[in-house]
């Protein structure tokens, strides 16, 4: 990059990044689509167009000039196609040659990012594009073929009919966005958007670049253009306010030409005059952007903030020194003052949840992709994409999820001749889909492949000493469940995409890291189901407050069964000393939570404390607490950092929560004391 | 936010702070820490305690919505512990954005030493102490024994530290 322009280029540079990863999700999706339908019709030839010819501008602009070459090349080519209204092309070599271009792009944009210089070479990948565009040049009949240089043409043909004298003269005035950044590049991307239609033109300021004031001086005074054209006014209209991030466009006809003077025409200048006076109140004309994008950081620092605004307005109106008082009107403001919180944080909470789709639909990609590399035919199908679940947690769900549809289609789905001979479509299928079931999100992936094998399985993790019982004994998610565990692999030879012996238990990790868990079912010859359970958000948890001595516990209570009070008699022993319970014909183990904290408990007979019951995946136990103080909303803490250097997080603690008096509660890791002290 | 503004006049005030030491007790000794480290000092607090630690960690304490782990210097010191009282405080350090409070008997002064003026810890002076110890400072008061705040809080346990999956 030049000089001048790392004064600015900061804004400039995220701005194109941004637009960019967008534009390439954008051209994904549009490919998949093509590819699913097998045709390609002309709104995606144009979309396409469009988006390399976007691209090719900014970053040509960005001076990333391997990025413009290769989406400049593509560009011919979609151009091509375009104007020959070409329909029966090779679309698996002109999707491959667009996928290829997006890998590209979507490299050199990451090495963008992370600062680096794009120094990737995609010569080999554009001469791949133009061959196929020669190629289908000689294709044409002889006569038919124009040159590509030519791009004079206007590319909305109307123009043909007029003379060249036939023009209007207009004179724009142009204001963009507050804040959108750039606006020097935005009134330079719009010139381009208009570049085959007029002519003339001249505009101010004038120096869009080099003038390093000239993004000052659009915000100002406007960008203001002058220039002319065949096209008529709303045309020229239309382009202008659909650029990106155009606020308002002002658009006078200064000279037009009285060549087509039918009733159309006065009807169409009649329209002109409305359009002009609307005009004037800019506020009809803004264009609807209800979206923002906001930096991540600042949602959870609000987040935070909001959080200890609940929690001091009960430190407020709890506040022991006004316990005792009648206090009619201030009893009415902090119910109040509670009604606006916790709207205040309903709001919160649901501007950080986003749709999962976006997510899911990258998957089509991978299966795309694998379908190819394996020569399997398989279909992705995809349902309950509107499910919203915490921004965090959308981000850690995309690497899990493309590893465990690798796995599916790698092990899973069979081969088109062995499903025929199984009796089975001949085209695998992969269900992906997410439901909401209140406290969490269940997102299951479902393959209709040949199922897992048990006795390999079993076969493998004794080989590699992952049994801690004996085989006959474990139920089958018990087993199923063995294929989480680190250093375990279920194929022998390693494929490029899956199997690496870092499988699953990777998959788990990142699961885990947000609070959730996996379960697996499978059958033989009918296929498997993955069933990742994760909790809405990390936020803000409901939790049940339990006492024990001089401390308080939160416990989740989504992982509350039922509580109740038992009598020492209920209780049996085991033959190594552990206590259990008999509750409706079932032994349940009893967990005393003085004793696995060291705590100086007010009760020791169970008939004077309480008994909680919690489920984790895999089981369900007892805590025995002195008494339950109540449910409380609390926002969870993770445990200060100084501390993981113990084994606080093993401990059974989850995390940490700020009371309404201060106290500070810990949050019990239900899965974590399962594993530790059952 | 109000981290932010502390950093920056930490910067600011970085030369003004060179040299400037908090003192504190344990006992009859008299403790220096570098004032640098300090972002503030509260009286004793609720504390909760926290399973699967050291001794010497006493637990986590709520400053204002921040939970910040405590450390008892003296249990650390191996130093018999005594019961918390009035003058107990909890002296906040911040180092590479980890807070941690360490208690300690009682907060005396802010004092400044010249560099000249501190000498090597002895080298025949044994005990457990000696290693988060960085210097002996003379001040007309008495000798200050400086703590080396780094050590303090990662010493021993800097094995267990790397092994943090971060």
């Amino acid at each position: 990059m030049s000089d001048d322009f790392n004064n600015y280029s900061e804004p400039m540079l995220e701005m194109f990044i941004f637009e960019t990863n967008q534009s390439m999700e954008q051209l994904e999706e549009i490919l998949l689509n093509i590819e699913g339908n097998s045709k390609i019709t002309d709104d995606d030839i144009n979309e396409i167009f469009r988006i390399m010819h976007t691209i090719k501008g900014s970053s040509s602009m960005m001076m990333f000039n391997n990025i413009s070459k290769l989406t400049h090349s593509l560009e011919d080519l979609f151009y091509f196609i375009r104007e020959k209204e070409i329909y029966d092309i090779d679309l698996t070599k002109l999707s491959d040659l667009v996928f290829s271009t997006i890998d590209f792009i979507t490299l050199e944009i990451s090495k963008i990012e992370q600062g680096n210089e794009p120094d990737g070479d995609a010569g080999e990948l554009t001469d791949e594009i133009k061959d196929f565009l020669n190629s289908l040049k000689k294709e044409l009949p002889e006569g038919e073929v124009v040159s590509l240089e030519n791009k004079e043409e206007p590319e909305n043909f109307i123009s043909k009919e007029y003379t060249s004298e036939n023009y209007n003269k207009y004179i724009g005035k142009i204001f963009f966005e507050e804040d959108c950044k750039m606006e020097n590049m935005r009134a330079f991307s719009l010139l381009r958007d208009l570049e085959d239609l007029i002519s003339d033109v001249s505009y101010k300021p004038e120096d869009l670049f080099e003038d390093e004031d000239a993004a000052e001086k659009i915000i100002k005074d406007g960008f203001n253009i002058l220039f002319k054209s065949e096209k008529d006014y709303e045309d020229i209209f239309n382009i202008l306010n659909n650029g990106m991030f155009v606020k308002l466009v002002e658009l006078e006809e200064i000279d037009s030409s009285e060549v087509i003077d039918d009733k159309m025409n006065e009807k169409e200048k009649d329209d002109k005059d409305k359009i002009a006076k609307n005009i004037k109140n800019p506020f009809s004309l803004n264009k609807s952007k209800n979206i923002i994008s906001v930096n991540v950081e600042k949602m959870d620092v609000l987040m935070d903030l909001v959080g200890e605004i609940v929690i001091t307005e009960s430190m407020v109106t709890k506040n022991p020194e006004i316990q005792d008082l009648e206090l009619e009107n201030f009893d009415k403001a902090a119910r109040q003052l509670r009604k606006l919180n916790n709207e205040l944080q309903d709001i919160v909470m649901s501007i950080r949840m986003i749709q999962i789709g976006p997510t899911f639909h990258k998957m089509h990609r991978i299966v795309r992709d694998m379908n190819k590399q394996l020569d399997k035919d398989t279909r992705l199908e995809i349902s309950g994409e509107e499910t919203e679940v915490d921004k965090n947690i959308i981000d850690t769900l995309g690497e899990p999820l493309m590893h465990l549809i690798r796995n599916s289609l790698d092990h899973g789905i069979e081969s088109a001749e062995e499903r025929i001979e199984k009796g089975k479509p001949e085209r695998g299928l992969i269900a992906l889909d997410a439901v909401n079931t209140g406290g969490d999100v269940i997102i299951s992936i479902k393959d209709d492949g040949k199922g897992l094998d048990k006795d390999m399985i079993l076969e493998k993790a004794s080989k590699n000493n992952l049994l801690s019982k004996s085989p006959e004994e474990m139920s089958d998610k018990e087993i199923f469940s063995l294929i989480l565990l680190p250093g375990f692999s279920t194929k022998d030879d390693v494929s490029e995409y899956s199997g690496r012996g870092v499988g699953m238990d990777v998959v788990k990790k990142s699961i885990d890291k947000v609070g959730g868990n996996i379960q697996i079912e499978s059958q033989k010859d009918v296929g498997t189901t993955i069933n990742i359970k994760i909790p809405l958000t990390l936020a803000i948890i409901d939790g049940m407050k339990i006492s024990v001595g001089d401390s308080i516990f939160t416990v989740p209570t989504t992982t509350i069964k039922e509580s109740f009070k038992a009598k020492d008699e209920d209780l049996v022993k085991d033959t190594s000393g552990k206590e259990m319970i008999l509750i409706r014909g079932e032994v349940y183990p009893v967990v005393r939570l003085h004793e696995i904290f060291n705590l100086d408990a007010n009760e020791m007979n169970l008939k004077d404390g309480i008994l909680v019951m919690v489920e984790t995946e895999e089981s369900s136990y007892c805590l025995f607490a002195d008494e339950i103080l109540g449910e409380q909303q609390v926002v969870v803490k993770p445990i200060p950092f100084y501390l993981r250097q113990y084994k606080v997080k093993d401990s059974g603690v989850a995390g940490c929560a700020i009371l309404g008096n201060a106290d500070i509660s810990l949050i019990l890791d239900i899965s974590g004391i399962s594993n530790k002290y059952i | 936010m109000n981290q932010n503004k502390e950093e920056r006049m930490e910067i600011q005030e970085e030369d003004t702070q060179k040299g400037r030491f908090l003192t504190f007790k344990l006992g009859e000794e008299v403790f220096g820490l570098e004032i640098k480290y300090v972002t503030e000092i509260v009286g004793i607090q609720p504390i909760t305690n926290i399973p699967e630690v050291p001794e010497y960690v006493k637990g986590i304490i709520n400053l204002r919505g921040k939970i910040i782990p405590v450390i008892d210097v003296r249990i650390k010191f191996k130093k018999e512990p005594i019961e918390y009282d009035e003058r107990t405080c909890i002296i906040v350090i911040d180092i590479d954005d980890m807070s941690v409070g360490l208690i300690v008997d009682n907060v005396s002064e802010v004092v400044t030493i010249k560099d000249e003026d501190i000498v090597p810890p002895p080298s025949y002076k044994t005990g457990f102490q000696n290693k988060y110890i960085k210097g002996v400072g003379k001040s007309k008061d008495g000798v200050k024994l400086l703590l080396d705040s780094n050590k303090l809080l990662t010493n021993e346990e800097k094995q267990g530290i790397s092994d943090i999956e971060l």
